[in-house]
């Protein structure tokens, strides 16, 4: 007698139901992210007496704390990998490392909000402030979410408490982790390189 | 058509004992009373919550609606002030949109998908349930605003900046705008379920192909959420944070464009319209076939034009905006995709007509409901082609024949399609059949008072008069009989014909819950899976998952061509289908266990976004809430662990055992 459950039958697919769905989920992202990224590309060049892009931003720190974020996707696939191995321990310390270099990145982009406040550009200053904080911001809100879901799953994995098939959580989070950082690609290019 | 004789056994539902706790809870067993629906995530449940929703709140916006045909009932309309008037029609607007037809259409799927391809449940069980709860508590939320200081008031497409804090100093928007990102949540996490369902979760054989076409056009009205929804969070997001953190966004003085947030709007809002409609052409493509006694005509064509719909769509959007001075080239390039996308519809109405063609007609208040959407939804499409001529769009553009035009696809298309569902499924739903009798009244006066609604709203738009005018006088009223006044009036008149169309089903619904007559078992000779099962289906769904080997799969279980004739000749009854499957019953069926985190954790968002408005502490209150949801849902497997379904001699397996033993 073998237990059949609901999601018993092998998928359609061949994908697992969570990974196809986080897939799906990204691709929803995606236009959440267009449609910041063109609001701020329509706004851009709008400042209103506030301070212009080029006069606030810092490209060599912000390209340093940007190569830290991409490093942390090698970090993160490592640890896909050693999940996949059933290797706990390297798993545990490649997703912490992971969400660490992720929390430099977001520690940077403290700073560097902080900095570019004191130099005269608030949220309201002008169309460039509201919309330059508002998709960084959310790019930002994005990361944090992902070392969140990487620091539980390091908890979890702990207390050995994982619902569900551990490499497969492990991947599925991993996906989310490598769009935010492609996403901060395309930011990067668009918002910091491209001059107004 | 078989009457079923003996009553089907009924498998006592899973009892599980909760053997472990997970996080701070332990997992919720009841299988009766409220808790069994306010913590369930079993997807028939959750879709018949929807539809209650719905229907709750199509009266909401029902009364909204009658509220402004009472106004513009005579010259000088004294039934409701200037300020009222913007918040009736904003509200009537967003309710009819947000929360009628998209949770009908939601509740449709959650209840149908499944059964239609075969399997025991959706991908994300507790997720579906999550989008429920936050449908409704987003609904609520919205409403809220009524108490709280007056409703939104700029148009359910809330243009900037008079959407502004200047132009709008209420907390009606905020409420607006926060309750539609919440409802928008629902959409999102309902959209990502059904498609990885529908993708993952097919029966075996049964290939995209052979797929029901209210499942494919479900599907495609999925993918369209998925990638709308995100566009419209951007633009309340916007909006938000303008009002509430004072961005500039649509702020002119700053030098903003307030063409963005049409741009924004209308992106997801074209998209927005067949994601209105599309569930009801699915309804109707099921309605059509089962009662012309014939399969779908040309079942690729409607599946491929519905798909092809789905991508169109995306690139209509600024023929909502032709009157803003989008400059030539955008005219006549939006012009074109206009004109082309009408292509695809006619090509499903011609379907439609086709597969009636030669049928043998069976005119059930189903059908006759399906037979109005093709005709009135017609209507609509026809003045909508007007609309992609840009010189004759800018004369009509935010008169009263655009009113016309959208009434007549979203009420003609939408909701007849959703009238049609409701009478064709209600067997499956609950074991019982609406009232055919009543039914025929339901329909006729339905579709007797739309016209007499929206049709002169034609006729006055050409007239000239604007849209969302709250008051008119004599003086404007024109001369002789075949004036404002007059076509107004026939317009409230109708309305309240409409009402108590409406009011009819509702009656009809009363009545057939009281009558004890149980429905047969296929009582309209249907042809897909979702009546291969008990009425109402049991929590398992099959008690064996069907092979697939064929478009139709139930119908060709039931009937064979005979080679000789060329006839199709019965084989089984649905009865004899039935107990062939309670023989074979699967043992041990582990359904996904209910849980509390749904409703927590949707209950959580309302408190943020109430606290945005009013005070940021119990913003911080209601993200509290929200983490330990979010950490207690994972922390809790979907399925309790197999001892929990061991204790319980009465659990499905033994019986089902048992059944297979006899």
């Amino acid at each position: 007698m073998t237990d059949i459950t609901a999601h018993g039958h092998a998928s359609s697919t061949g994908i697992s139901n969570v990974k196809l769905g986080m897939w799906t989920f990204l691709g929803s992202e995606c236009l959440l992210f267009g449609g910041l990224i063109s609001t701020y590309m329509l706004y851009r060049g709008r400042v209103t007496g506030g301070p212009r892009p080029s006069q606030i931003f810092d490209i060599p720190f912000t390209s340093v704390s940007s190569f830290v974020l991409l490093m942390s996707s090698l970090t993160m696939v490592l640890a896909v990998s050693a999940a996949h191995k059933s290797e706990d321990r390297k798993t545990n310390l490649w997703l912490t490392v992971t969400a660490l270099l992720g929390a430099t990145f977001v520690g940077g982009q403290v700073y560097e909000f902080t900095a570019f406040y004191n130099e005269g550009l608030g949220f309201s200053t002008s169309l460039f402030g509201s919309s330059f904080y508002t998709l960084t911001g959310f790019h930002g809100v994005h990361v944090t979410v992902g070392i969140i879901m990487l620091m539980s799953l390091v908890g979890i994995f702990k207390r050995s408490k994982v619902s569900g098939n551990k490499a497969e959580v492990v991947e599925m989070i991993g996906l989310y982790w490598h769009f935010v950082d492609i996403v901060w690609i395309i930011i990067f290019t668009l918002v910091y390189l491209i001059p107004v | 058509m078989a009457i079923m004789e003996r009553e089907i056994e009924v498998i006592t539902p899973i009892t599980a004992t909760p053997s472990s706790t997970y996080g701070v809870l332990k997992r919720p067993v009841a299988a009766t009373g409220w808790r069994a629906w306010v913590f369930t995530v079993d997807h028939k449940k959750l879709g018949l919550m929807y539809g209650v929703t719905a229907m709750f709140f199509f009266i909401v916006g029902g009364v909204e609606a009658l509220l402004i045909r009472l106004q513009l009932a005579a010259p000088n309309g004294k039934v409701l002030n200037a300020d009222l008037y913007n918040q009736m029609f904003t509200m009537h607007a967003t309710t009819m949109v947000f929360l009628f037809v998209m949770p009908m259409a939601a509740g449709f799927a959650n209840y149908f998908i499944p059964l239609q391809i075969g399997a025991r449940d959706v991908a994300f069980p507790r997720m579906n349930a999550l989008g429920f709860w936050l449908l409704l508590f987003g609904g609520i939320f919205i409403n809220l605003s009524w108490f709280l200081g007056g409703a939104a008031d700029g148009g359910w497409f809330m243009y900037a900046p008079n959407s502004g804090p200047v132009f709008s100093p209420t907390h009606g928007i905020d409420f607006w705008a926060f309750g539609l990102q919440i409802a928008g949540i629902a959409s999102l996490t309902g959209a990502i379920n059904l498609i990885v369902t529908v993708l993952n979760m097919r029966a075996p054989g049964m290939t995209l192909m052979k797929m029901p076409i209210f499942t494919w056009m479900m599907t495609v009205v999925q993918f369209l959420l998925l990638f709308a929804v995100p566009v419209i969070t951007v633009a309340l997001f916007l909006l938000s944070f303008q009002r509430n953190f004072g961005a500039r966004f649509f702020d002119v003085a700053a030098g903003a464009d307030p063409l963005l947030w049409q741009h924004l709007f209308w992106i997801f809002g074209h998209p927005e319209v067949y994601i209105l409609v599309l569930p009801s052409f699915g309804i109707v493509s099921e309605v059509l076939p089962v009662f012309s006694r014939k399969p779908l005509f040309g079942y690729p064509f409607v599946v491929f034009s519905g798909a092809a719909i789905g991508f169109v769509g995306w690139g209509v959007w600024a023929h909502h905006m032709f009157a803003s001075g989008l400059g030539p080239v955008s005219v006549a390039v939006f012009s074109l995709t206009t004109m082309a996308i009408a292509v695809p519809t006619g090509v499903k109405i011609i379907n439609w007509t086709l597969t009636m063609w030669g049928g043998k007609l069976v005119f059930s208040t189903a059908m006759k409901f399906s037979i109005g959407l093709i005709v009135l939804f017609t209507v609509g499409g026809l003045s909508g082609v007007t609309h992609s001529v840009a010189p004759s769009d800018t004369q009509q553009t935010d008169t009263y024949y655009i009113v016309a035009h959208f009434h007549y696809v979203l009420f003609g298309g939408g909701v007849l399609g959703i009238f049609s569902g409701l009478y064709y499924w209600w067997p499956k739903m609950f074991g019982k059949m609406l009232n055919e009798r009543l039914g025929n009244w339901n329909f006729w006066l339905m579709v007797i008072g739309m016209n007499l609604t929206f049709g002169p709203m034609h006729i006055l738009g050409l007239q000239g008069q604007p849209r969302r005018m709250y008051q008119f006088t004599n003086a404007r009223s024109g001369e002789g009989l075949f004036n404002f006044a007059f076509w107004n009036l026939v317009a409230s008149i109708g309305s309240f014909v409409l009402a108590v169309g409406i009011l009819l089903f509702l009656i009809n619904v009363v009545i057939t819950a009281r009558n004890p007559t149980k429905s047969p078992l296929d009582p309209w000779n249907a042809r897909s899976l979702e009546w291969m099962t008990s009425n109402p289906p049991k929590e398992h769904n099959f008690d064996v998952i069907p092979t697939v080997h064929h478009l139709d799969e139930f119908f060709h279980r039931k009937y064979e061509e005979d080679s000789a004739t060329h006839t199709m000749r019965q084989i089984a009854t649905a009865e004899e289908i039935m107990a062939e499957q309670e023989r074979n019953a699967d043992a041990h069926i582990h359904m996904p266990s209910p849980s509390y985190w749904p409703v927590v954790l949707a209950f959580g968002l309302p408190v943020i976004t109430f606290g945005m408005i009013f005070s940021h502490l119990i913003a911080v209150f209601g993200a509290i809430i929200v983490f330990f949801a979010a950490f207690g849902w994972a922390l809790e497997p979907s399925t309790a662990p197999a001892s929990d379904f061991e204790t319980n001699n009465s659990a499905p397996g033994k019986a089902l055992e048992s059944v297979g033993k006899s």
